[in-house]
């Protein structure tokens, strides 16, 4: 017998737009499960970014606002200051969160600014095309770099959870992935401690979660799952790094 | 030659682009004016693709154009999209393993062919465009067959012999079916 | 000659790199990517700096800093991006720094889409970010022009010491047409005020801040007198069939060969109608337009992939002289068939 799990009422009933394999989808439920199972639906404003997950607004069952490139933090945080009472989120790209929006996420970080970060660390530029990212591994392959990122051209890939943990206004830092269901599970719990953690006014959150893009990596759906557990983990060891009691 | 305006147009990953791409290259080669103006943007999530080529004696003023005399179109949702809009008795070429309705219009020169079992019986499903290409150049002489033929090296320049072989027998096998079919 | 197939984008890097720049710092937008990625690949192999900067907003000060050391350098973007790039364009046009900044234009405001569009006119011509300043702008209407006004555009920035923007649109980046590659060449400028390490010589100091009111004041009439130079000097614009137009559409970029197109048959059918295809769309080529209106245009057609800017200038350049209208889409680039059906009707209402 095949179980169907029910979709989650912070999800409308609609098809992703993603590629076949991607790994954003599964975020998304497991992201309105949270939210559900917390009865937070209706108190929860989102923020989306500029990637792949910029129509996530379309998915989600709950208020939603779009930023512009990297500037989501920026804009929870007006939000957040506004409504404290609310829970604050954002989801962003590894191009989003650690390039263009660096400045923006360090500074939500040593503010201690009370809201939680969904980011999805991909390696790589997945809308525009295959860009390489700064979390791009050392020897891949992208359109920039072509001849595959070497650290005397590009310097090497950040770390983000790591860095932010060294934020005294971190609150909650961790790094999950997604590439089978036991590590889906841990990815939820991840995700609900770091809710509680802006529920209890505690401070900054983040959950880092390794993610796929097929289409760019030019890999199979089952390849590019591989590729997680055999190359990203390696150099993005999952677990957490930052618990404020 | 009077300037000629082809619309390829299918899905994404059809090889679309690529087939206007060729036939832009093998016009240059014949000495003409061409230019190559794709759909951008919207292919990278399964949506569909379309480019137009314009090929000319002269200087080309416009490489765009709402009115393509001929229109290739290799799926569905491109005839629904194109038919309308080529020009009064234009030609249109269409792709029947993918397209399950016949034209509505009656005043276009309408050939179909079945490029996906062509493709598969050749055991080459990622060659149909060029059996397109060939039954579209064999049938119209946009360009000659034998021109085209002289310049797949070049326009293939650093592809493996394999892939240039692959593609001329495709392309050759859509000129055999134009010459018995249309 | 032998002609090449080139996809626009990458044409145009490939002037750049004939003009000699050997650094480029940018940061991915679609439709202006392909750039970036030509650099990538080209760089490593001829000794150029690519370099992928975190935002845009750090990729024009590395172009600050890298064009105050006296070198040919690139950025290029397209919409949001360029709107980031604003603040350092201002500070490059003050410190005069030359370099060329390439706009490969999509439709605004905000996210807007990435079809092609023209709707950054006001933002190009106008300076764009605060202050009293001017880029010059250049708009290629073919992938020939991408290459060409590419090296063109490095003359200008170190003749005049001013940043020099590339204005296309998306389609024009993402066509392909048979080019002729030129030669290279070899900048020929001194450039005695780069910051180089001062070696034989007293320090340069690169700066914009102008505390004193009369120190500021000053250095923006110094600024103005080389735009007015410009000004006199560099407006460049096409003619077609404008000595006996009665009607004369005015379009730029890759809208200019629509329109002409269009001209080419509403003449046919005996409606005298000509084109102007500005070049330079700063400084605007207000002299052309006027020459036409004295040799009897009535009315002028700003043809625009926006919601009518351009058509500003053009008022401007006729004081009143003519009637001036406006047609444009938003995202799409009109049709020849389009235009002509607009034209006719036009035309119809005049009694042209
Ligand atoms: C100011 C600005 N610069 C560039 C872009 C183009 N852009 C859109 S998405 C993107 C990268 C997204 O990558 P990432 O954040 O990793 O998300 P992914 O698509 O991989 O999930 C870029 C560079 C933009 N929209 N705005
Ligand atoms: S491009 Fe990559 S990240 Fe974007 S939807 Fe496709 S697989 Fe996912
Ligand atoms: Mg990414």
């Amino acid at each position: 017998m095949k179980v169907v799990a029910k979709r989650p009422e912070s999800l409308y009933d609609k098809k992703f737009h993603y590629c076949p394999g991607c790994t954003h989808g599964i975020i998304h439920r497991v992201i309105a499960e949270c939210i559900d199972e917390m009865g937070l639906r209706e108190k929860t404003i989102g923020v989306c970014p500029v990637g792949c997950g910029v129509l996530a607004y379309e998915y989600f069952n709950f208020d939603m606002l779009e930023a512009a490139h990297g500037r989501a933090p920026a804009i929870a945080t007006g939000i957040k200051r506004m409504l404290p009472e609310n829970f604050v989120f954002t989801y962003q790209g590894d191009g989003d969160l650690a390039s263009i929006g660096m400045a923006e996420i360090v500074h939500a970080s040593a503010r201690g600014e009370n809201i939680t970060v969904i980011f999805i660390n991909n390696t790589i530029y997945g809308m525009t095309g295959g860009q390489m990212a700064p979390t791009t591994l050392i020897g891949q392959v992208t359109t920039t770099s072509p001849y595959g990122r070497k650290p005397e051209l590009a310097g090497y890939p950040v770390r983000m959870a790591e860095l932010l943990a060294t934020n005294e206004g971190s609150a909650y830092i961790c790094r999950t992935s997604v590439h089978n269901p036991a590590n889906v599970n841990k990815t939820k719990k991840a995700i609900k401690k770091a809710i509680q953690t802006q529920l209890e006014g505690k401070g900054f959150s983040m959950v880092e979660i390794l993610s796929t893009c097929p289409t760019n990596w030019g890999m199979s759906p089952l390849k590019a799952l591989e590729r997680v557990e055999k190359e990203m983990i390696p150099y993005f060891p999952l677990g957490e790094f930052k618990v404020k009691e | 030659m009077e300037e000629k305006q082809v619309l390829f147009a299918g899905f994404g990953g059809q090889g679309v682009l690529s087939m206007g791409q060729f036939l832009t290259h093998a016009a240059l080669s014949a000495g003409k004016h061409v230019s190559w103006v794709p759909s951008y943007g919207a292919e990278m999530r399964g949506g569909t693709a379309n480019c137009l080529v314009t090929i000319s004696d002269e200087e080309i003023s416009s490489p765009i154009t709402e009115n393509p005399l001929m229109a290739v179109i290799l799926n569905r949702p491109s005839l629904d999209k194109f038919e309308n809009k080529i020009k009064p008795n234009g030609t249109l070429v269409i792709n029947s393993s993918l397209v399950d309705r016949e034209p509505r219009r009656d005043d276009l020169d309408v050939l179909k062919l079945p490029v996906n079992e062509l493709a598969d019986r050749l055991g080459n499903p990622r060659g149909a465009n060029m059996i397109l290409l060939g039954a579209y150049l064999e049938k119209t002489k946009v360009v000659e067959v034998e021109k085209a033929l002289e310049y797949f090296d070049v326009i293939f320049k650093g592809k493996s012999e394999e892939v240039i072989r692959k593609n001329k027998e495709a392309f050759l096998a859509g000129v055999e079916y134009a010459r018995q079919h249309w | 000659m032998e002609k090449v197939l080139m996809k626009g984008n990458e044409a145009l890097a490939e002037g750049a790199i004939r003009a000699g720049c050997r650094a480029y710092f940018g940061y991915p937008i679609t439709p202006s990517s392909e750039i970036a990625e030509y650099m990538a690949r080209k760089y490593p192999k001829i000794g150029g700096v690519f370099l992928q900067a975190e935002s845009e907003l750090a990729a024009i000060n590395m172009v600050y800093g890298a064009a105050s050391t006296g070198a040919r350098v690139m950025t290029a973007s397209s919409g949001p991006g360029i709107s980031l790039k604003q603040e350092g364009i201002s500070f490059i046009a003050e410190a005069e720094l030359p370099c060329v900044i390439v706009n490969i234009s999509r439709g605004g405001p905000g996210l807007g889409g990435i079809q092609p569009a023209q709707s950054d006119y006001f933002q190009a011509t106008r300076g764009g970010g605060h202050g009293d300043y001017h880029t010059m702008v250049l708009a290629p209407a073919s992938v020939q022009d991408m290459m060409d006004f590419a090296m063109e555009g490095f003359e200008l920035a170190d003749k005049y010491r001013i940043p020099v923007m590339i204005m296309a649109e998306g389609t024009l980046g993402q066509m392909m047409e048979p080019i002729i590659l030129r030669d290279p060449v070899t900048p020929g400028y001194e450039k005695p005020w780069a910051t180089t390490g001062c070696k034989g010589r007293k320090p340069n100091v690169i700066t914009t801040l102008h505390l004193p009111p009369e120190e500021l004041e000053q250095r923006n009439r110094y600024l103005k007198s080389k735009y007015d130079l410009i000004k006199a000097r560099e407006k460049r614009a096409e003619t077609f069939m404008t000595e006996d137009a009665k009607l004369v559409l005015v379009a730029f970029g890759l809208m200019s060969r629509v329109a002409k197109r269009a001209v080419m048959e509403v003449r046919k059918r005996g409606i005298k109608a000509g084109l102007i295809r500005p070049i330079t769309l700063w400084p605007f080529p207000d002299e052309h337009i006027v020459e036409a209106a004295e040799n009897g245009a009535k009315l002028f057609l700003s043809l625009e992939i926006n919601m009518g800017q351009m058509v500003e200038d053009i008022k401007l350049a006729l004081n009143g002289r003519s009637r001036v209208e406006f047609y444009g889409r938003i995202g799409i680039i009109p049709n020849p068939e389009e235009i002509v059906g607009v034209v006719m009707q036009i035309a119809e209402r005049e009694g042209l």
